[in-house]
């Protein structure tokens, strides 16, 4: 969404194919290929036809059918393991950027912290947890560590891809450095936090090549669901020679094999790895790692969000809303006092006040020569310009008001009172002493947030803010930006106690932090997405991490979740909904020669049985290939609410699954006619 | 089809559907223990037997209490179908049965299949009928809905370490349900003209001075119970096409709705247990649609004929009447006997050996697809909640969650557990009838040649299985190889179902309950309907289609061809 990290990589790059074709090859190993039952009962299969074949050639046996139904059983196979490679492929051209930042590094090795000139120089594969470092100006910082002493500006763009350097320090909440990002200035010494070979950036890169791929929960399931379907077919197949020889049948094994194969579920079983591999892939390309594909799911299950208000839910500054002019002062006035006496005001507030004045009065005063710049002090808390022997001024009320001259008129302070109680924070602004009146700084919810709160509450998500706010600005705050609920004045501990509530109720809870004090309520949620500028503490205890270190993100990393989900039940509708018309193509085919009435079944009109046959053969195999790219992508997510997507996807994924087979293997039998194949 | 013939089958599908809504609500009572009437004769009971009504089990301990009884009485019913001859009331000196026929027979009744591969008339005395099948019909048909309850109670809250107690369970079942409407149901059918006496045979001197022998029995109790219960055994071999077991057309439509009843019902408790009604309708629907097309499609396919007896001359209009009686009629037949396939009944009041190969392939694919409509006592309930499972599983994650269904996640071990009943109805239901088709023993039982043959062993296995009961009658049913391979499938199909069902509530019952969202996978409304009835049929019938293409579909086309067998 903001930036990415490795080059754009098109869905179907061509070094990534060329790469894809030989892995596709390599993965036939049957030892391997067990993992997925359904391709290796079809291995099997596509490896017992061609001996048939083989056997029918040597006797001069008719083998052209055989052998034929063989190639395409093999090449089901093979588009099935083509369809794992490709999704890998672009797993692994985004993990060799990140190899290019883990080039060999060395590292300073102190002995005593207390005396950063000693220090010995070694490869930083050599470095044990717990080894304390000095890293310099323009060292790569050799391991993942936690910085014990120094302040330094870290360029991190190998990991986040974001080139502006950051702030790191010991103490607080920017104490974590990353193994192969740079200091650009100052020094650090670090105590290293994990071994060689188990740092942040190799657990990214083997997390994106999906080397330590595992299945996920929900995986396994619908992986033992295809197997299921497998031996139900395979009973329903092999029983079928008991029948057929009752009924004077001779059942092939080539035909026999071809009603296994689109029988059973390839088209989901040759698609799930990479519908898998693609979801994490898809984060990855929004900058988020997540540790475990675990997560990906649980992030499609989340019901509620607890989402920090400052940065996610309002810009994070306050802004200018309002000028407040006390008795007989003009608003013109007043605006143009709050000008002047923000024009050395550098901060975001200060601008803001000269923005308003502008939009609202059209006000664009010029800083005055010979002007003094009075800043801000946390004893005067206030700020302003002096020139010419005028004073302007601005700062919290209460500050403000011991300044006065004379006591302001009461009005002031029901204004005051009325701003505090909507949620923002009143300035009082003075010339010469005397109190002109007060602007209304507000916290500026994003615009659009509402109606993405909407939407998630229409998919079935409670939005949660949190904010250290007072129990009255937050309600404030809350209500415009359309929250379900809020935190004030949140702590750690409360942040825990509410996940644990909401998991109680049997609810989902996913959330993000940076701090060292969010770990356990990071640990406790259901996703954890951690800021990749947080402290190490936090990044241990989420399970995903976010590279931009963008707290809105929860949003998109839920949706991507859902995305994982819907597309794997979408496919798996759809290669079951396949079967329908496969019984159409292929039962009439292979009874025709015993009861010639069962012609009626073929309602596809398809020219004969071997055509028949071998076209919902093709069918079977080419439809993998067809949805390679539909399982990369993912289904478009929709915030529709359940009922309505279920509804939309049955449509397009359970009933189009019925019909799309009888019109493609009605046009293969076609295209086969055309050339004479099998007629 | 006629206008009053669809009427009829509105008619049932009205007084069963009207009943059902009331009924839901008792048994819901009954399982939470709110019916207390007969509570001095319940607690009684209790102490006489030893139960500790308040003990609470985990569905091992459900699943095992479960089969330990159903053990216990399968050996009892075995020895007293072998000892007959020794027991009183056997007017008639009837011999005990075969060990193989008697294991075939206590297998059938103590799995609600009531699959008679004996002949009543001749092979059974009336006090083993009574003390040996009547009882059973009682106990199995308590199981079915005790382990209903069970899987009911799996859903109703998160973190639940038992499935209630199955003495209880069954006492309830027994005491507040089966017994009290089993006997105003037979002092009806005593009304009717049903016979109910302990008294030998009777002789009658016909008009042309011949003697005939007129079995009659404790008919009336037994017949309640058979439908009631799902069951399905006849006191006679002609079931329910006897005059004394189904006299006129009356006590049909009234047996046809105590078969139906308790299986809609079961539905609407759950949705009343769940807190949410929508939830029991929407599998009630379900199962009322699928079973409304079938009778439909087979009054259809019966009320068109046989092609080779109007080419013969007979009136089209008349439809295919071979086989049934015509105090019955077709669309009463054909209702009467769709609906006791639908539900595991299995009783007849006409022969499906003579029905209509498409009439006759209807019932067929009903067991097949798992006795869902509305199945079983019991069985129906739980087998529809496997497929909801499924349903919501395949289809769920089509709505951007992973699968729940009511609040509870559907994961790895519910899916195998899942998958392995699947797997081993269709192991015994192809498997067994491909394996009889190519052996000799097999074959000798087949009255018909070519697809009626094989249509007639794929029925018996599939009846078996889903322990159902019926029969095309053409097939010699007392063979080795159908008495221990049947009985085997009526075993596994019963309990290698029901234990995993237990486990799958067991796990589920432990798992918290999730609050439900506008996110959750809606599982109301016509939509979830609509994709629960897909499941079915797709994942619990698609296997079974090219054994059926062979079999009546086969015998359909060549009909239509004018060839017969």
């Amino acid at each position: 969404m903001t930036t990415t990290n490795a080059e754009t990589i098109t869905l179907l790059d061509g070094d990534i194919l060329r790469r894809a074709s030989l892995d596709a090859i390599a993965k036939l190993n049957p030892i391997t290929l067990m993992r997925n039952p359904v391709i290796f009962v079809t291995e099997i299969i596509a490896l017992l036809v061609t001996i048939v074949g083989a056997q029918d050639l040597t006797n001069a046996n008719g083998a052209a059918f055989p052998l034929t139904i063989a190639a395409w059983l093999w090449l089901t196979v093979l588009f099935a393991t083509f369809a794992e490679a490709v999704a890998e492929g672009r797993g692994r051209a985004r993990a060799e950027s990140l190899k290019r930042a883990r080039s060999d590094v060395s590292a300073k090795l102190l002995a005593d912290p207390e005396h950063p000139e000693k220090f010995t120089e070694i490869a930083a594969t050599d470095l044990k947890m717990g080894d304390i470092v000095l890293v310099s100006a323009g060292d790569l910082v050799p391991s993942d560590g936690e910085i014990i002493t120094g302040v330094a500006s870290v360029n991190e763009s190998a990991i986040t891809g974001e080139s502006a350097p950051v702030m790191r320090e010991s103490g607080g909440d920017r104490s974590a450095v990353t193994g192969g990002t740079m200091v650009v200035s100052d020094w650090l010494i670090v105590r290293i936090t994990a071994d060689a070979g188990a740092t942040f950036l190799d657990r990214m890169i083997a997390l994106v090549e999906g080397a330590e791929r595992r299945k996920t929960p929900n995986e396994i399931a619908l992986n033992i669901l295809l197997a299921g379907l497998t031996l139900v077919f395979l009973l329903a197949v092999v029983t079928l020679v008991g029948f057929g020889q009752y009924s004077g049948a001779k059942l092939s094994i080539p035909v026999l094999a071809a009603l296994l194969v689109c029988l059973i579920p390839t088209t989901i079983g040759g698609l799930l790895s990479a519908i898998g591999i693609a979801g994490m892939d898809r984060l990855v390309r929004f900058n988020v790692v997540a540790t475990s594909g675990r997560a990906v799911e649980a992030a499609g299950d989340v019901d509620a969000l607890l989402l920090d208000k400052t940065g996610t839910i309002t810009f994070g500054n306050r802004m200018a809303s309002g000028f407040y002019p006390t008795y007989g002062v003009a608003a013109r006035d007043l605006a143009e006092a709050s000008a002047i006496a923000s024009l050395g005001d550098d901060t975001p507030e200060g601008r803001s006040i000269l923005a308003f004045a502008r939009d609202k009065f059209n006000l664009s005063p010029e800083m005055p020569a010979n002007a003094q710049i009075i800043g801000f002090t946390a004893n005067t808390r206030m700020s302003g310009l002096d020139f010419a022997g005028l004073s302007f001024r601005k700062g919290a009320v209460e500050s403000v008001l011991k300044t006065l001259a004379a006591p302001p008129d009461a009005a002031v302070h029901e204004i005051v009172a009325r701003i505090s109680r909507a949620g923002s924070t009143p300035l009082g602004v003075t010339a010469n002493g005397r109190l002109l009146g007060v602007i209304e700084l507000k916290d500026i919810v994003k615009p659009g947030i509402k109606a993405r709160f909407a939407d998630l509450r229409g998919m079935g998500i409670r939005t949660v803010m949190v904010t250290g706010d007072n129990r009255v600005t937050a309600a404030a705050i809350a209500a415009e930006a359309g929250v379900d609920e809020y935190i004030a004045e949140a702590t750690p501990q409360n942040k825990l106690d509410y996940i644990r509530k909401m998991q109680a109720e049997g609810r989902l809870v996913a959330m993000c932090g940076d701090g060292t004090n969010d770990a356990p309520a990071l640990a406790q949620a259901d996703v954890g997405v951690a800021m990749q500028t947080g402290t190490q503490a936090a990044r241990e205890a989420g399970n995903m991490v976010d590279l931009d270190s963008d707290p809105t993100k929860l949003i998109e990393i839920v949706e991507i979740g859902k995305q994982l989900l819907i597309t794997r039940g979408a496919l798996t509708t759809f290669s079951i909904a396949n079967d329908i018309s496969k019984y159409f193509a292929i039962l009439p085919a292979i009874f025709l020669p015993t009861y010639p009435a069962l012609g009626a079944l073929n309602i596809m009109q398809l020219r004969s049985p071997e055509s028949a046959i071998l076209s919902a053969v093709i069918f079977n195999a080419l439809i993998i290939v067809v949805l390679v790219p539909l399982a990369l992508r993912g289904v478009k997510f929709r915030a529709i609410g359940a009922a309505a997507l279920l509804r939309r996807n049955l449509l397009v994924y359970g009933v189009g699954g019925i019909i799309a087979p009888f019109i493609g293997i009605k046009a293969i039998d076609i295209l086969l006619g055309i050339f004479h194949i099998f007629s | 089809m006629t206008i009053d013939g669809l009427l009829y089958i509105a008619l049932v599908f009205t007084l069963v559907l009207g009943a059902a809504f009331p009924l839901g609500h008792y048994l819901a009572a009954i399982f939470e223990g709110r019916v207390q009437f007969l509570r001095k004769a319940e607690s009684a009971f209790y102490r006489f037997s030893g139960i500790d009504p308040a003990r609470e089990m985990r569905w091992q301990n459900y699943a095992a209490t479960l089969i330990l009884l159903s053990f216990i009485h399968f050996l009892l019913l075995y020895a007293i179908l072998r000892l007959q001859f020794f027991l009183p009331l056997n007017p008639q000196h009837i011999a005990g049965m075969s060990p193989r026929l008697a294991f075939n027979t206590a297998a059938s009744f103590t799995t609600n299949t009531n699959w008679q591969a004996y002949v009543p008339e001749a092979q059974i005395s009336n006090g083993a009928q009574v003390f040996g099948l009547t009882v059973h019909m009682f106990i199995s048909a308590a199981a079915g809905i005790a382990c209903a309850a069970a899987v009911m109670r799996a859903f109703c809250a998160g973190g639940l370490t038992s499935l209630g107690n199955f003495y209880v369970d069954l006492t309830r079942v027994t005491f507040y349900l089966l017994i009290p409407v089993s006997l105003i149901a037979a002092i009806l059918l005593v009304a009717a003209g049903v016979p109910q006496s302990f008294g030998p045979f009777i002789t009658a001197h016909t008009i042309n001075a011949g003697l005939q022998t007129i079995a009659i029995g404790p008919v009336a109790l037994q017949e309640a119970i058979k439908e009631f219960g799902t069951n399905g055994g006849g006191f006679f071999n002609a079931n329910s096409a006897h005059p004394f077991e189904n006299p006129n057309a009356l006590t049909n439509l009234f047996e046809n709705w105590l078969d139906l009843v308790i299986g809609f019902a079961l539905p609407i408790a759950f949705g009343i247990m769940l807190r949410d009604k929508p939830q029991g309708r929407a599998l009630m629907a379900a199962m009322a649609i699928i079973l409304a097309t079938a009778c439909i499609g087979t009054y259809a396919a019966e009320q068109a004929g046989n092609p080779l007896h109007i080419a013969a001359g007979v009136s089209a209009h008349d439809g295919n009447y071979e086989g049934k009686e015509v105090r019955f009629g077709i669309p009463a037949s054909a209702t009467f006997n769709v609906s006791a396939t639908g539900t595991s009944t299995g009783a007849v009041d006409s022969f499906t050996d003579s029905y209509t190969p498409l009439g006759g392939a209807i019932p067929l694919f009903l067991m097949q697809i798992g006795e869902v409509t509305p199945g079983g006592v019991g069985s129906g309930f739980y087998t529809i909640i496997i497929f909801a499972l499924l349903a919501v599983f395949v289809a769920g994650l089509m709505v951007g969650r992973t699968p729940e269904y009511l609040g509870k996640k559907i994961q790895s071990r519910e899916i195998k557990l899942a998958m392995l009943g699947v797997l081993v109805l269709t192991l015994f239901i192809l498997g067994g009838a491909g394996f009889s088709l190519v052996t000799k023993s097999g074959l000798a039982s087949l009255a018909n040649a070519g697809p009626h043959g094989l249509s007639e062993m794929l029925y018996a296995w599939s009846s078996a299985t889903e322990n159902n009961g019926s029969a095309m009658a053409g097939l010699s049913a007392d063979t080795p190889l159908l008495d221990y391979g049947l009985g085997a499938a009526m075993l596994f199909g019963r309990f290698a179902f029901m234990i995993p069902v237990l486990a799958i509530a067991g796990g589920l019952a432990a798992k918290p309950k999730l609050a439900s969202s506008a996110g959750s996978f809606p599982t109301t409304g016509p939509l979830f309907i609509g994709l629960l009835i897909g499941v079915i049929i797709i994942l619990g019938g698609l296997q079974f289609l090219p054994a059926d293409t062979l079999g009546p579909l086969a015998e359909h086309y060549l009909l239509a061809a004018g060839k017969t067998f």
